[in-house]
C-alpha cells in the first residue's frame, strides 16, 4: 500500500517547489495506523525539491527553530512522529522577526 | 619577496561591486573614469547576504553566501557574472553528530590561484568549511572544526559577538597553498601550514583587554585581517582592541594604533590593503567606548590612511558628511580595487555605498536607500 501525503508549503520555501504551495508526497505504508515518520516525509521532499530539507532541517536533524510543522491541528517538532497515512501535512515559517 | 611597485599601473576597466545587504544582493557598476555608476538588483531579496564575493581565477563565478530569517543557511553560485544562480548541493554544514549547527556562512575566500574551483568558508558559530567544486558542496575542515583544542579556543557556540561569533578572514598565502591564516570573533588569529590539518594560534603582542589575562595565547577580538598588498609576508589588523601589523617570519605583532588621534581611537571593523604598495592601508574608524556604540566618532564619519606601516595615520574625509552622521561600517564592507589610483569603497548599514576614485582623497555617496550593507567586494579592476 501507498501512503499518501498532501503536504502545504510557506511562501519561504516555494522557491523549491517551483512556486508550488502544495505538494504531493507518496512513501510505501507501515501499517494502517502507524506511519513512516515525519522524517520520512521530509526526506522524500527533498528527493523531489532538492535543497528544500536543509533549510527546515538542520544538520544535527533539528527542526530549525523559525520553521513549525503541523500534522493536521497539531504542531509537532519530533521528526520521529508517526504520521498517519492521509494526513495533511502543514509546513509553516513561524511568525517571528521584526526586522 | 614578490613585491610589485606602484608604478605598474593597470589598464582602465570598469570595475563591480558586489553589494550584499539585510536583504539582498546589488551590484554596482562604474563605466571605465569610475565617474557614473549604475546599480542593478537585487538578487535574493528578502535573504541576509552576508558576503558574495567574485573569482579572481575566472572573474565570471560569483559566490553569495545567504540565509532568511527563517530558513538555514546556504550557499548561491553563479557561473555567468551573476545572471543565473544555483545553489550548493551541500552547503557547509557541521558533521552530523557534533552537536553543533552552522547558523550562518559569514566570509567566503577564493582559494589558491593554482587550485581552480577550491574555495573556502567561515561560519558562524566558528566553522571551516572548503569547496573543491566551486561552491557546489561544501566539506569541514576537520583539522579545525574537531581540533581537540577548538572549543577552548574559540568558546561555546553563544559566546562572542552579539550576532554569533564568527569565523572571518580567511586567507590563503598566494606562495602556498597549504599555509592559511583565519580571523575568529571570538578566539584571534590562528595559521596553519598543513592546508588546514592543523593549526596554532598567532596572537603574541595584541591585546585583549576584556579579558582576565590581558595577553592571553588566544582568545583575542580580530575584527579583520588583511595580506598587505604586493607582500604576503606582511598582515594587517583592525582588532577590537586596536590596530597591528605582523611581519613574518615574526610571530609579534607590532600596535600600530598608537598615533591615531585619542579622540577618535584605534577601533573598528575593516582594514583595506592597497593591492600593491605593501606600506598603505585604510581603516574606517569607529566608536569603541562606554557601551560600544561602533558608530562613526561623534557622527563624523572618516576614513585613515597610511603610507608608511601603520606609523603614521591621516584622515580621509572630504566630501563624507561634516557632522550628524552615525555610520556604522562592517569589517567585509570596505575594500579597495585594483586600479591606478586605487578606489576605495565604504558601505554602511544605513544603506549608503560611498566611494572614492583617488585613494580616499575625496569621496562622494554612489548609492543610497539601500537595505543594511553587510559587505562590498570590487571586481574588474
Amino acid at each position: 500500500m501507498i501512503a499518501r501525503y498532501r503536504v502545504r508549503i510557506p511562501s519561504p520555501l516555494r522557491s523549491y517547489t517551483r512556486g508550488h504551495d502544495e505538494v504531493i508526497v507518496t512513501l510505501p505504508e507501515l501499517s494502517p495506523d502507524h506511519g513512516p515518520p515525519l522524517r520520512a516525509i521530509i526526506a522524500a521532499l527533498d528527493s523531489s525539491f532538492p535543497g528544500i530539507r536543509f533549510r527546515m532541517v538542520d544538520e544535527q536533524g533539528k527542526l530549525r527553530p523559525h520553521i513549525a510543522i503541523f500534522l493536521g491541528p497539531k504542531a509537532v517538532r519530533d521528526l520521529g512522529t508517526p504520521v498517519a497515512p492521509d494526513t495533511d501535512v502543514m509546513i509553516v515559517a513561524a511568525l517571528s522577526g521584526g526586522d | 619577496m614578490p613585491t610589485t611597485t606602484r608604478n605598474a599601473r593597470p589598464p582602465a576597466r570598469r570595475i563591480t561591486l558586489l553589494v550584499a545587504t539585510r536583504k539582498g544582493l546589488w551590484t554596482l557598476v562604474s563605466d571605465t573614469a569610475r565617474s557614473r555608476w549604475t546599480l542593478a538588483g537585487p538578487r535574493f531579496l528578502g535573504h541576509n547576504v552576508h558576503h558574495a564575493i567574485v573569482d579572481p581565477r575566472d572573474g565570471r563565478t560569483w559566490l553569495a553566501a545567504a540565509r532568511t530569517g527563517h530558513l538555514g543557511p546556504t550557499v548561491f553560485r553563479s557561473s555567468d557574472r551573476g545572471r543565473t544562480w544555483t545553489e550548493a548541493a551541500k552547503p557547509p554544514a557541521f558533521r552530523s553528530g557534533s552537536g553543533r549547527t552552522v547558523d550562518h556562512t559569514f566570509w567566503l575566500t577564493p582559494g589558491h590561484a593554482s587550485e581552480a574551483g577550491a574555495w573556502y568558508a567561515g561560519t558562524s558559530p566558528q566553522g571551516l568549511f572548503r569547496s573543491t567544486d566551486g561552491g557546489a558542496t561544501w566539506t569541514g575542515v576537520a583539522g579545525f572544526n574537531e581540533h581537540p583544542q577548538r572549543k577552548a579556543w574559540c568558546g561555546g557556540d553563544q559566546d562572542g559577538t552579539p550576532d554569533g561569533p564568527k569565523m572571518h578572514s580567511v586567507l590563503v598565502d598566494p606562495r602556498d597553498p597549504k599555509h592559511l591564516y583565519v580571523g575568529m570573533s571570538s578566539g584571534g588569529v590562528f595559521e596553519s601550514t598543513d592546508a588546514g590539518a592543523d593549526w596554532a594560534p598567532l596572537n603574541r603582542g595584541v591585546r585583549a583587554d576584556f579579558l582576565p589575562d590581558p595577553a592571553p595565547a588566544f582568545g583575542h577580538d580580530p575584527h579583520c585581517l588583511r595580506f598587505a598588498g604586493g607582500n604576503p609576508d606582511r598582515l594587517w589588523q583592525q582588532n577590537h582592541c586596536g590596530l597591528y601589523r605582523l611581519d613574518r617570519p615574526a610571530v609579534d605583532w607590532l600596535d600600530i594604533g598608537g598615533s591615531m588621534p585619542k579622540r577618535v581611537g584605534a577601533v573598528g571593523f575593516p582594514i583595506v590593503a592597497h593591492p600593491r604598495d605593501p606600506d598603505t592601508a585604510w581603516i574606517f574608524p569607529m566608536d569603541g567606548t562606554d557601551v560600544w556604540p561602533r558608530t562613526s566618532p561623534g557622527g563624523r564619519p572618516a576614513a585613515y590612511r597610511t603610507l608608511d606601516g601603520g606609523s603614521t595615520w591621516r584622515r580621509q574625509d572630504k566630501g563624507l558628511p561634516a557632522s550628524q552622521a552615525w555610520w556604522t561600517v562592517k569589517r567585509q564592507a570596505m575594500t579597495a580595487d585594483a586600479r591606478e589610483p586605487v578606489g576605495v569603497y565604504v558601505g554602511t548599514t544605513s544603506g549608503e555605498l560611498w566611494g572614492s576614485r583617488d585613494e580616499g582623497r575625496t569621496w562622494r555617496c554612489l548609492a543610497r536607500n539601500l537595505p543594511q550593507i553587510q559587505a562590498v567586494e570590487a571586481s574588474g579592476g
